[in-house]
């Protein structure tokens, strides 16, 4: 099971996000079953095509996901997901 | 008769709600507070008031309320399909979401989303879902005539319904040009002659025109006003043809904002900026101008308006009239307000975010 961590500014959205233990073989599946649980959570993390938003970033054990197009990097049984946006703006 | 006076204020820090009260605006709620509030408006056929958010972060929303703002809902924002693309063969995403424009009075169930990069939206079910409409998107002269200006790609930034037809359209791609459809919105013509783009290879080519935003008089719909990159036009055929009315040798020129009296198809409103060159007010100065002989003479109107160190720009839809209010928000978060056809202007509020979008309504 993948255990899957987000950035406190997705919870003003989804009041109900917490920390979460979730089955997948891909960072893909992942954003799908994500979406299933919160709906709507996805289309904040990716974009109208299955990308990675600009300025969202996914970690899977500490290091960033390779592939921000369609999110194929794969999950170990135990992987430890953050799902965190990145720094811009004012 | 006019019930409660409503403003919406569409802010880079999010909604902003103002009643009128006693001669005075009060305001009342701030919804999505620090989320950039592209444009709101307000739908009269259901008591509903739109609003699309631009978060820096997390992509384009759309949202609606049916309880004035107390509550919202969040609707899924629309997405572009697989096989739209761009020119240089990248896959078409939703950038912004830039207008909201309810249906016909007639077809309570349709809105239409116009935004960037390009493609237009339509609902026929209250906003549930949208679909794409690809016979715009897939109009001839997309490929090579639309472009983007101030953003990396075109954007729909003005869609009309004309009041006694609910399917003639029009609408404006900035850049790209002025579309009409006759049959709401299956098929598209451009509407762009007399218009003269200095920036063009042919200054008068039939698309790749920068409309910032149009208008029309609602008592005479036929008549077309247009605050162009280029100057300021009018139409009084429903944009078959164009006349340029920009003023030579006064402030009326340049701008992104326009707005039309409500049954005088002479009468319309600017506030102009100094060039595309310069996007700076002229002068330090603040004025609107209003001509009342469709664009032959303009007057500059400056009591109640800042007259120095003054750099307030007014974007596409910051500006907007009802009766004889007329009410502007500025990119340094000045709030005007004129009762008097815009003859005299009082301050609302300083200090406000940057204003994106200033739209009133009565209820």
């Amino acid at each position: 099971m993948a255990h899957v961590q987000f950035t406190r500014n997705l919870k003003r959205f989804f009041p109900d996000l917490e920390p979460v233990e979730i089955q997948s073989d891909t960072v893909s599946d992942l954003v799908r079953e994500l979406d299933v649980r919160h709906p709507h959570l996805a289309s904040y993390i990716v974009d109208d095509r299955g990308a990675l938003r600009r300025h969202v970033n996914i970690f899977v054990n500490e290091r960033m996901i390779q592939d921000r197009e369609t999110l194929s990097d794969a999950l170990s049984t135990d992987a430890k997901v953050f799902i965190v946006q990145a720094l811009s703006g004012g | 008769m006019v019930g409660q006076k409503h403003l919406l204020l569409g802010t880079r820090k999010g909604l902003f709600q103002f009643v009128a009260q006693d001669h005075d605006w009060r305001m009342v709620r701030h919804s999505f507070e620090g989320i950039p509030a592209l444009y709101a408006c307000y739908d009269a056929r259901n008591d509903t008031i739109w609003v699309s958010l631009d978060h820096g972060h997390w992509g384009q929303k759309l949202h609606r309320s049916t309880d004035g703002g107390q509550t919202w809902q969040e609707i899924p924002a629309p997405k572009y399909p697989e096989t739209a693309m761009l020119k240089d063969d990248k896959p078409a995403a939703l950038e912004l979401i830039w207008y909201i424009q309810p249906g016909g009075a007639d077809q309570p169930q349709r809105l239409y989303l116009g935004t960037n990069p390009g493609g237009l939206f339509v609902s026929d079910d209250g906003g549930d879902t949208f679909q794409f409409a690809d016979s715009l998107w897939n109009h001839p002269s997309r490929p090579e005539n639309w472009f983007g200006g101030g953003k990396d790609n075109a954007g729909i930034c003005s869609i009309l319904v004309h009041p006694d037809d609910p399917r003639h359209l029009t609408l404006t791609v900035s850049v790209g040009g002025v579309y009409v459809s006759r049959d709401g919105g299956a098929t598209w013509e451009g509407r762009n002659k007399g218009i003269v783009s200095e920036f063009l290879p042919n200054p008068e080519s039939e698309y790749g025109h920068d409309p910032h935003y149009i208008t029309h008089c609602p008592a005479r719909p036929e008549v077309l006003w247009q605050q162009n990159h280029c100057g300021i036009y009018r139409s009084e055929n429903g944009g078959e043809s164009w006349e340029e009315i920009s003023q030579s040798d006064g402030p009326a020129r340049f701008g992104w904002a326009i707005c039309a009296h409500e049954t005088d198809p002479l009468t319309a409103w600017v506030v102009p900026a100094h060039s595309d060159m310069s996007r700076v007010t002229i002068d330090q100065s603040l004025c609107v101008s209003r001509t009342e002989d469709g664009g032959k003479t303009w007057t500059a109107f400056r009591e109640g308006l800042p007259q120095e160190l003054c750099y307030d720009i007014v974007y596409r839809h910051a500006f907007h009239n009802m009766g004889d209010s007329l009410m502007f928000g500025s990119t340094t978060g000045n709030l005007f307000f004129s009762t008097d056809a815009g003859a005299s202007w009082r301050t609302l509020a300083n200090y406000l975010p940057p204003v994106y979008s200033v739209r009133m309504y009565a209820n």
